[in-house]
C-alpha cells in the first residue's frame, strides 16, 4: 500500500515535471507576443512589396508577373502553398528559390550576384530577403498546405526527409541530432522535434523573422544555412534543390498549422 | 532454358522484395543532391560529406545497428584510440571547465579544434544553470561512479570516441576526429574524475 502510494507520487511528480514549461522560453514567449505587436519585420514587408511592385534589374521589369505557384502575379496564399513544383523549370522550389528565379528570369538578375551575399547584416538587408518577407505577410493566418500531388513533389519530401536523417562530418551531426526528440535543449535553447506534426510548424512558424541577436530580417534560407554551420558540414548553396526539399520535408509535416506571418526571433 | 526459368525466379523474387518494401531508400538521391549543392567553406571540405564505416552503419540502421554490426565497429573504433603515453589521464580540472564551457571548434569560421561544447549537451558543474538536455547529466560523475582507474579510462576513452562505447551514439568524437588534443582530454577528464572537481562536491 505505502510503496503503490510512492510510486504513485512519484508518477505525478514526473508528469508535473514534465509539463512544466522551460521558463526561459515561456518568458520568452511572453516578450515575443508583446514584440509582434509592433514587429520591425513590417518594414521589410514595406520595403519588400516595394521592391516587387518597381521595375528593376537589367531587363527594367517588376516582379507581377512572377507566378509563386497560384498563377502569374497572384501572391495572396502562395506562401502557406510553398514548396511546391514549378513545370517552367522541373523542380520544387521554396518561397524564396521561388523568388530569386523570378528575379534572375524576369528581371534579369544572374544567380551569381544573388548567391554572394545573400544573408542581412547590420548594414544591408539582401533584396530577396524583403522580398520574401512581403510575400511571407500575404499568408498571414492562412494554414500551411504544401501540396504532394506531384511525383516531383513527393519526391522532395522523401529526398528532403533522407537528409534530414543523414548523419556525416566532422561531428557525426544530422538534422535529426537535435531535431529528432522531444522535450531536449542546447543549453537553454529547446529544441522542436520537426518529425512530429505538432512540433514541425516551429520549423516554419516566425520564419522569415526579425532576429533581435543582430537586430536583423532574415529567412528559412539563413536559418538552414546557420544550421549546417553548426552542424560542421561544408555551406549549402543559397536558394539550392537540397534546402527546397528540407524545407518541402518540414512544411509538408506542418500542413494544416496556421501560419501567423513574419515573426521575431530571438 | 533452366537459365531463363532461374532468371525469372529473380525477376519474380526482386518483385516480391520491393512489394514487402514500398519505400524505396531515397539516401542515395540525398547524397547525391547535396553533393551537388555544397560547397568547401574554411575548414570544412566537401569529404566531410562522405560517410566513414560508422556514420554508414548508422545511417544504414537508423542508429539502431544489429549486435554484430554494433560489436565490429565498437572494437575498431576502440583499438583507434590513442591513450596518452605518459599513462596519465588526468590534467587540471580549471582547465577542463574552461573547455567544456566554449562551444566553438570544427565549424566554418573554426582554424579546427577549440571547445569541447560539453555544456551544450550536458550538465557537468553546478554553477552552470545553462547547460543542454540532449546528453546525460554528468554532474557527480565519478562521485557516483567511483574514482578508480577504471572509470578513468572510461571517461577518456568516451570523451576521445563515444561510438567505441555505443556506436551510434549522438556525441562527437572530440579526440577521434582532432577536435581535441591529448591535454584538453586529460583536462576534461579531471573535470570529471578529480575529487576536487565541482562536478564532484
Amino acid at each position: 500500500m505505502k510503496r503503490a502510494l510512492v510510486l504513485g507520487t512519484l508518477a505525478v511528480a514526473c508528469a508535473a515535471a514534465a509539463q512544466t514549461p522551460d521558463p526561459t522560453a515561456a518568458e520568452f514567449d511572453k516578450f515575443r507576443e508583446i514584440m509582434e505587436q509592433d514587429n520591425p519585420a513590417e518594414l521589410f514587408e514595406v520595403k519588400g512589396e516595394d521592391l516587387w511592385k518597381t521595375p528593376r534589374g537589367p531587363k527594367n521589369a517588376s516582379l507581377e508577373k512572377c507566378d509563386l505557384g497560384l498563377g502569374p502575379g497572384v501572391v495572396k496564399g502562395a506562401y502557406a502553398q510553398l514548396p511546391r513544383y514549378f513545370a517552367d523549370i522541373d523542380r520544387v522550389m521554396d518561397a524564396e528559390a521561388r523568388i530569386v528565379h523570378c528575379m534572375i528570369t524576369l528581371q534579369g538578375f544572374t544567380q551569381a550576384e544573388l548567391a554572394k551575399a545573400p544573408f542581412s547584416s547590420l548594414v544591408r538587408t539582401p533584396e530577396p530577403v524583403s522580398i520574401v518577407t512581403y510575400v511571407a505577410a500575404q499568408s498571414r493566418g492562412m494554414k500551411f498546405a504544401s501540396p504532394q500531388n506531384h511525383v516531383k513533389e513527393r519526391a522532395a519530401y522523401e529526398t528532403g526527409k533522407a537528409i534530414f536523417f543523414y548523419r556525416a562530418g566532422a561531428f557525426d551531426f544530422s538534422c535529426a541530432s537535435c531535431h529528432g526528440v522531444d522535450d531536449k535543449r542546447i543549453r537553454t535553447q529547446p529544441l522542436p522535434n520537426f518529425t512530429k506534426p505538432e512540433q514541425a510548424i516551429r520549423a516554419v512558424q516566425g520564419w522569415p523573422g526579425y532576429r533581435m541577436t543582430g537586430g536583423v530580417m532574415h529567412s528559412l534560407q539563413w536559418r538552414l544555412n546557420d544550421c549546417y554551420r553548426q552542424q560542421r558540414f561544408p555551406e549549402p548553396g543559397y536558394a539550392s534543390e537540397t534546402l527546397s526539399a528540407l524545407l518541402t520535408y518540414v512544411t509538408v509535416n506542418a500542413n494544416g498549422h496556421v501560419y501567423r506571418g513574419p515573426g521575431i526571433k530571438r | 532454358m533452366k537459365l531463363a526459368s532461374a532468371g525469372l525466379l529473380a525477376v519474380a523474387a526482386a518483385l516480391i522484395a520491393s512489394c514487402a518494401t514500398p519505400q524505396r531508400d531515397y539516401q542515395p538521391d540525398a547524397l547525391a543532391m547535396m553533393k551537388r549543392d555544397f560547397h568547401a567553406r574554411g575548414s570544412a571540405g566537401m569529404d566531410r560529406l562522405n560517410q566513414d564505416s560508422v556514420q554508414a552503419a548508422c545511417n544504414k540502421y537508423k542508429d539502431e545497428p544489429p549486435q554484430g554490426v554494433a560489436d565490429k565497429l565498437q572494437k575498431e573504433q576502440l583499438a583507434a584510440i590513442k591513450w596518452p603515453a605518459d599513462g596519465k589521464l588526468l590534467g587540471d580540472w580549471k582547465a577542463g571547465e574552461k573547455i567544456a564551457q566554449n562551444g566553438r571548434g570544427m565549424a566554418w569560421n573554426d582554424k579546427g579544434g577549440d571547445g569541447g561544447s560539453c555544456y551544450n549537451c550536458h550538465q557537468v558543474g553546478p554553477r552552470e544553470s545553462s547547460f543542454g538536455t540532449v546528453g546525460p547529466s554528468l554532474y557527480q560523475f565519478a562521485k557516483k561512479r567511483g574514482y578508480g582507474a577504471d572509470i578513468q579510462r572510461y571517461a577518456y576513452g568516451k570523451i576521445y570516441n563515444a561510438k567505441a562505447y555505443n556506436l551510434c551514439s549522438q556525441m562527437p568524437r572530440m579526440g577521434h576526429v582532432g577536435a581535441l588534443t591529448e591535454q584538453q582530454m586529460k583536462d576534461l577528464t579531471a573535470l570529471l574524475m578529480d575529487p576536487a572537481s565541482p562536478v564532484n562536491q
